[in-house]
């Protein structure tokens, strides 16, 4: 038998760590909230090099010329409210009792991600007669992103409120004077504003259910392993 | 019936006939459609390529007015940017500046200080030029000020002022600085970058000439000082632009000059594509490309994977170009970027209606016809597919009248490309999907011809002692037969997956090499000198209006007729001196006596200086406005005809310019340090190229060492079989490591076992011979033997085994006849058995270890063992050949004594109410045979083909209640808590109550105590008084017999002949449901603790059951033939059928995750032991899977004599033993690492 020991090491056993490190729920927490944050950087940058080919946003000049363009400050906060949010996301549908159901796969994940750098992409690209039409269409748009990937309720309340408190945080900020839009059109921002941190909720949102995903699985089987 | 529904209907019936019409034409149908995507691709043709270097356009001189905005009539010749006035005119004055004679009193700086120096004069007099009231500042481009980030650049770069650039600006165009200046070659190097630079520096912007042309060099041999003046101006004035011409011309003559001055050149730039705008596209690009692999990830159960992803792939692309080919038909231009709205248009239009199509016709009966398939599959998903289409189409719609111009643009696209898409599905996608379902049918077919076990050995026979180690690997014919690769469908993890995929299509080095390919192409094309100007100077030369655009290399000019040859030819870096023309326009001395190496400078002017800024990098003038915050992109400039100067110094005008210091340091160490430092870096630069180079060859080789297996390019020659002991290694030559699995032998059953049971500790076995033995689980010592009451040890197995043979061979025929056939069959065959069995014994082959008499119904456990065809194509075979001899039938070598009543199918129909072969048996008060058995406790449950239910104590050996109410023989017991239910021959059904008369109290030999909490079952103490009574019976449970009768979770189960599978609870035997959904008899259930229920019927077809409400949560078609075994874990679902392949199913979306392909006869064996890990048997050995990936861990020999013996049924203990049962010997393997998993 001792030598049958060894059996250990190479099949069932060898998931053994990994499967212990997912479900060890800090563990699984910390690796979702790394990933989502990175996420988040990583669109962070992306889009604010869109925003800034256009000129949408000014930073100061002589911050231009650092990393990406962008102030420094801007990917680690992108980031950190993705990596909230995206942990926020499958909190609640467990709080609810509502498990999202609809199109859980990685494929559909990306469609919506696509989708949501394409309203990006549109808001800074494309020339609309007006700023109304500009926000309408985006928030036509937002809705749309909402109705094909998510569907839920939860979903949609947590994106409005989410939105709502981006957009208040960021009058605030260019109010203070830490950045500024050049053309603002609502107060002192961009009334796109909104629309953008709607999809951009949804789109994280979905990512992090796609992600607890898995530890739901893997808490499953343990648990019934047990 | 609603409109809708009828919709519904005949959508259904069109995609049907649409689905035969594809599966039956499918080479005319993707003849057509590749056909009409090239017809609708064709317009593309059109289209210019996609570049972004800039287009030239030349018109004259002499004629020359703005162009207008619109368009005009004969836009034959000009291209449609040619609209509108131009950015800037550029005017360029071309010095060349020379001291000549040269003296050899001159040092080396001379050459350029002082031809540099007359920039400024020529700065004064172009600035101070007059005609008519016009000066420069009012023609020219007035710029205003740097970018902010160029602030160093702003002591050289005009601003706020005229656009004047020459090498003036270093010295802020003052002529004192210039003079104070000590070294020249510093101040013009101090601004170069280092290292390798692509785009225009700015000692090319300041000079207008290539670097080393322009002879600002101390090793300049020719020393001609090259460089030039551009004037940007916003406005064109031809008569102003022509008197500057004559006067400079006037002022600085050059002769033997024959440039042209009468066209101008329109340069038009494209988009340039930045760092800035690349990241976000190749971002959507990757998002992209995830998208498609997480999609094509879904394709399954097909033949080739990658081949129905290209196809998907395809579909969707080819549909993009057909909509982009259909609205540049229908003479809608495409003004968006295409490369920037592609993610976005395929992500619309998406590749699910694929997916869905291939899952649907998947999922169909695998036993239909190919179009049939095809047609059912394309006709259940048609009216999801067609809603989706329809939602999509009313989305874009709305996004049309959102009357933004791009995004009805894109709208238009997503329109007509979901269309086509829709039709390529339709025809393309669902024929090639027919195709491949073929292949697969057809690979099946084959798969299934040659059948893998020959007759084995005779076994040696070689006393075994119990736990004796297994033997030394010797060479034998015979281990597990891995798939074939094409069918070894495994999960390996995603890591290595990629890299053997990698590995396989040498995915990288084909990469690396497009990749070098695209790039060579690149630079070829956007090579200033490289092919695209020749292409443009062959466009150009054969334009009427611009004879011109002659590239340098060309070196000959035919366009110039009365050039001077020479003078054409020695601008080239040939250094050989050329004879002075006589013509030279200014004097010079006289030149050296003696013939001169020291040559003296000349200036001659060829075709090539006419337009000097092509030898630049094509960035220099969207560089060059772009300090200014002007933008070149889709815009044009002109340049007009350059004006040549021409400057001969003298040598004292020369030395008089010296700077005090030119001759004082050693200029020439300094030239050479700056010359040697360029050279350095130059070989700097390569030689860390190369080393670069080496180290990721080394480093990619070592990689490829790592990553690839040795047997590289020799992939599937050795697959075949494998020498027993050579550890099974997978096709990517991946063996797990090695590790012993000792087998415990069980030995002492003198006939084959039929019947096992367990509860974890102790183990219950019943041969063929009725003999019952109790072994502790954990030892593997036997612990009770109890005798078949007054059975005669001897008693034979022959007529089991030819029964057992007789049976299969019924059980391969319809099921239907087969009980009606069977009571008319045996007796006389019996008779016939006493006397011809004699003679017939004797050199016969030991046919034993080749049959199977797996009669025994085995107990609720994890393992399942059909009551199927164990044998496979083995004992047909042998049955084959008996059949043309009946006689044959009695060749086994036992030697017979007493005529056993048969063992009998519990599936028969008969019911042996007192069957004539009763007569036979020997002694009376042996009553029959034991066709069940169920342990739980220490009570051994035991139903007897006689009806009798005896309840034995496993560990004293004695009788403790027996019952006889029934009379049709048990096939099938179940015992969970203190309910015991039979089922019966007669399709009934009997729950029965143990009753205990004292409570429970002392705890029996229960094993380790570490151990004893883990059988919920209570124990019985000796001294109670246990008493079975039938509580309830029902009598028509089914109405065919009960085949297969599982309990749990105080749920009883029965599935039967007549296609149903019965819910019934325990408490209370009451019918809860009655389940329809198999098209054939029932012949593997399972069930466990969390109430999952699983069916799998003789369709081949397994179902998913909520034990809850009663309904089919999935039904999916696995097997050809009977399922004969099923088993749960809690993410997936195993099953195996007669094709001797295991399939392993994802539970929650009935996905097939991979099978496995088993031995031929050895299908049915399986057990799950932890989630992860898959027991399966072979011939003589069982093996170790991994579940999640489908990697063979192991494999274990169970003992020597063994080999041939397949493993008939496995049993999974509580503590992760594994019985198995082959031959007349149990076997125990424990693995160790579950029972770790499991404390």
């Amino acid at each position: 038998m001792a030598e049958a020991t060894r059996l250990s090491s190479n099949g069932t056993a060898q998931r053994g760590p990994y499967i212990s490190v997912i479900t060890n729920r800090t563990t699984n927490l910390l690796i979702r909230g790394t990933m989502l944050f990175g996420v988040g950087v990583f669109l962070a940058l992306v889009l604010n090099l869109l925003q800034v080919q256009r000129n949408v946003t000014l930073f100061p000049p002589d911050v231009i010329s650092s990393i990406f363009s962008s102030a420094w400050w801007v990917p680690p906060c992108c980031g950190t409210a993705s990596a909230l949010i995206g942990l926020l996301y499958p909190c609640i549908d467990r709080r609810l009792g509502e498990p999202h159901k609809l199109k859980r796969e990685w494929s559909s994940v990306m469609r919506c991600v696509a989708v949501f750098v394409g309203i990006n992409h549109a808001s800074a690209k494309v020339d609309f007669a007006n700023n109304v039409q500009l926000s309408l269409t985006l928030a036509a748009l937002s809705v749309g992103l909402w109705w094909t990937f998510d569907r839920s309720r939860s979903g949609f309340g947590l994106g409005v409120a989410i939105a709502l408190l981006a957009t208040l945080a960021t009058q605030l900020l260019v109010y203070n004077g830490v950045f500024q839009y050049t053309s603002p059109d609502f107060l002192y921002i961009r009334s796109w504003l909104p629309c953008i941190f709607f999809a951009g909720v949804i789109t994280m949102g979905n990512i992090g259910r796609q992600l607890a995903l898995y530890e739901c699985k893997v808490v499953q089987e343990k648990i019934h392993q047990d | 019936m609603t409109v809708r529904e009828r919709l519904r209907q005949n959508i259904s019936a069109a995609f049907y006939r649409h689905g035969l019409l594809c599966a039956s034409y499918p080479v005319p149908i993707i003849l057509f459609t590749s056909v009409s995507i090239l017809t609708c691709c064709y317009p593309l043709l059109k289209l210019p390529l996609p570049g972004t270097g800039p287009v030239e356009f030349t018109t004259g001189a002499k004629d020359y007015s703005v162009p207008s905005h619109e368009p005009q009539g004969d836009l034959g010749e000009r291209p449609d940017w040619y609209q509108g006035p131009p950015v800037a005119y550029i005017q360029q004055v071309l010095v060349k500046a020379a001291v000549s004679p040269w003296d050899s009193s001159l040092v080396p700086v001379d050459v350029f200080r002082s031809p540099l120096g007359r920039v400024f004069s020529l700065l004064e007099e172009i600035r101070n030029h007059v005609y008519t009231d016009r000066s420069l500042e009012t023609l020219c481009l007035q710029v205003t000020e740097l970018l902010p980030g160029l602030r160093r650049m702003q002591s050289i770069l005009p601003e706020h002022g005229c656009l004047l650039v020459s090498p003036g600006n270093y010295w802020q165009n003052r002529r004192d600085l210039f003079d104070s200046d000590p070294d020249i070659l510093k101040t013009v190097h101090q601004h170069e970058p280092k290292g390798i630079h692509t785009s225009a520096t700015l000692k090319d912007l300041l000079f207008g000439v290539p670097g080393k042309n322009t002879g600002v060099s101390l090793y300049s041999r020719k020393r001609v000082v090259t460089y030039t003046i551009t004037i940007a101006l916003s406005s064109y004035d031809a008569r102003f632009v022509a008197s500057l011409r004559a006067r400079l011309k006037q002022l600085h003559p050059s002769v033997n000059c024959t440039l042209r001055e009468d066209h101008m050149v329109h340069v038009h730039f494209k988009e340039e594509i930045g760092i800035a705008e690349l990241i976000p596209l190749v971002t959507t690009y990757i998002i992209l490309f995830a998208y498609i692999y997480f999609s094509t990830r879904k394709i399954d159960m097909v033949k080739s994977k990658w081949g129905l992803a290209l196809a998907a792939v395809v579909t969707v692309l080819s549909s993009l170009l057909m909509s982009v080919g259909l609205c540049t038909l229908f003479g809608l231009t495409p003004t968006l970027n295409g490369g920037s709205i592609f993610p976005y248009l395929v992500v619309v239009i998406g590749l699910e209606n694929v997916l869905v199509l291939t899952k649907s016709v998947v999922s169909t009966p695998v036993d239909l016809e190919v179009k049939l398939r095809i047609a059912q599959g394309l006709s259940s998903e048609s009216w999801s597919i067609m809603k989706n289409m329809a939602t999509e189409l009313v989305i874009i719609l709305i996004g049309y009248f959102t009357l933004v111009p791009a995004i009805q643009e894109f709208c238009l696209f997503a329109v007509v490309g979901l269309v086509s898409d829709f039709f390529l599905q339709m025809f393309f996608f669902t024929t090639v999907l027919s195709i491949d379902i073929r292949r697969m049918e057809l690979a099946d077919l084959n798969r299934r011809l040659p059948a893998e076990a020959g007759m084995p050995p005779p076994p040696k026979p070689g006393p075994l002692r119990p736990r004796e180690a297994p033997p030394p690997p010797r060479p034998s014919p015979h281990t597990i037969t891995l798939q074939a690769p094409a069918f070894r469908n495994l999960r390996l993890p995603k890591r290595l997956r990629v890299v053997y995929f990698l590995a396989r299509t040498r995915l990288a080095q084909r990469i690396i090499m497009v990749g070098t390919v695209i790039w060579i192409g690149i630079l070829v094309y956007t090579d200033p000198a490289g092919l695209r100007t020749y292409l443009a100077a062959q466009v150009s030369e054969q334009s009427p209006l611009g004879e011109a655009g002659l590239p340098p290399h060309l070196g000959v000019a035919p366009v110039f007729p009365g050039g001077d040859p020479t003078s054409t030819l020695s601008v080239l870096p040939a250094p050989e001196p050329t004879p002075l023309p006589e013509n030279q326009s200014q004097g010079h001395g006289a030149s050296r006596p003696g013939g001169a190496p020291l040559t003296s400078p000349q200036i001659s002017w060829g075709s090539e200086d006419e337009e000097v800024w092509r030898r630049l990098s094509f960035r220099y003038w969207p560089s060059l406005f772009s300090y200014y915050n002007i933008t070149l992109a889709k815009r044009y400039i002109s340049i007009l005809p350059v004006i040549p100067v021409t400057l001969h110094l003298n040598p004292q005008e020369a030395i008089e310019m010296r700077h005090p210091q030119d001759t004082q340091h050693a200029p020439r160490s300094s030239a050479k340090t700056t010359d040697l430092q360029t050279d350095l870096t130059l070989y700097k630069v390569a030689a860390l190229g190369l080393f670069a180079g080496v180290v990721l060859v080394l480093l990619l080789f070592c990689l490829y060492r790592v990553l690839c297996p040795r047997n590289y390019g020799q992939n599937g020659v050795q697959h075949g079989r494998r020498r027993r002991g050579d550890l099974p290694c997978d096709e990517y030559g991946y063996s797990p490591p090695v590790s012993e699995i000792s087998p415990l032998l069980l030995r002492g059953h003198s006939m084959d076992i039929e019947c096992l049971a367990s509860d974890g500790m102790l183990l219950a076995s019943c041969c063929l011979a009725g003999q019952i033995r109790v072994w502790d689980a954990q030892t593997g010592d036997c612990l009770t033997v109890i005798p078949n009451n007054g059975y005669i040890r001897t008693h034979t197995c022959t007529l089991k085994c030819c029964c057992a043979i007789t049976v299969h061979l019924l059980n391969l025929t319809d099921w239907g006849k087969e009980h009606t056939v069977w009571p008319y069959n045996e007796p006389p065959l019996r008779r016939r058995v006493t006397p011809s069995r004699p003679t017939l014994f004797g050199d016969q082959p030991d046919l034993t270890p080749l049959i199977d008499t797996n009669f025994g119904e085995l107990p609720p456990s994890h393992t399942t063992v059909g009551f199927g065809f164990d044998f496979g194509g083995l004992v047909e075979k042998a049955y084959k050949e008996h059949e043309a001899s009946p006689t044959m039938h009695f060749t086994a070598p036992t030697p017979p004594v007493t005529p056993a009543p048969p063992q009998r199918r519990r599936s028969l129909g008969d019911p042996p109410v007192a069957p004539p072969e009763r007569i036979n048996v020997s002694p009376g008060e042996w009553d029959s045979s034991v066709w069940s058995l169920e342990l739980r406790g220490n009570l051994i449950a035991a139903g007897r083909s006689s009806g009798k239910l005896e309840l034995w104590d496993a560990v004293e050996g004695t009788l403790r209640c027996c019952n006889e109410d029934g009379s049709s023989g048990i096939t099938a017991l179940a015992f969970l808590n203190n309910r015991i239910v039979a089922a019966r021959l007669n399709g009934s059904l009997d729950f029965f109550t143990v009753d205990i008369n004292k409570p429970l109290g002392l705890l029996q030999y229960r094993g380790p105590p570490g151990r004893a909490s883990l059988p919920s079952s209570p124990c019985y103490s000796s001294e109670d008084v246990i008493s079975c009574q039938l509580t309830r019976s029902v009598q028509c449970a089914h109405q065919k017999p009960i085949t297969v009768l599982r309990a749990a979770a105080g749920r009883v189960v029965t599935g039967s002949q007549d296609h149903t599978v019965r819910v019934y609870r325990l408490e209370d035997s009451c019918c809860l449901f009655t389940l329809q959904g198999h098209s054939g008899g029932i012949t593997a259930i399972y069930i466990d603790q969390t109430m999952v229920l699983a069916s799998g019927g003789q369709d081949g077809a397994i179902c998913l059951w909520d034990v809850l409400t009663g309904s089919r949560v999935s039904h999916v078609y696995g097997h050809r033939g009977d399922v004969t075994s099923l088993v749960c874990t809690n993410s997936c679902v195993i099953s195996s059928g007669l094709d001797d392949l295991i399939c392993i199913w994802d539970r929650s979306t009935g996905i097939k995750l991979y099978s496995i392909q088993q031995e031929v006869g050895c299908g049915s064996s399986l057990g799950v032991i932890s989630d992860s890990l898959l027991v399966t048997g072979g011939h003589g050995c069982v093996s170790f899977w991994d579940l999640n990936y489908g990697d063979l861990l192991q494999t274990v020999y169970l003992g020597q004599n063994s080999e041939g013996q397949h493993v008939r049924q496995l049993l999974v203990l509580d503590n992760a033993a594994i019985v198995c049962d082959f031959g007349s010997e149990l076997s125990l393997v424990y693995v160790p690492s579950v029972l770790e998993k499991l404390d």
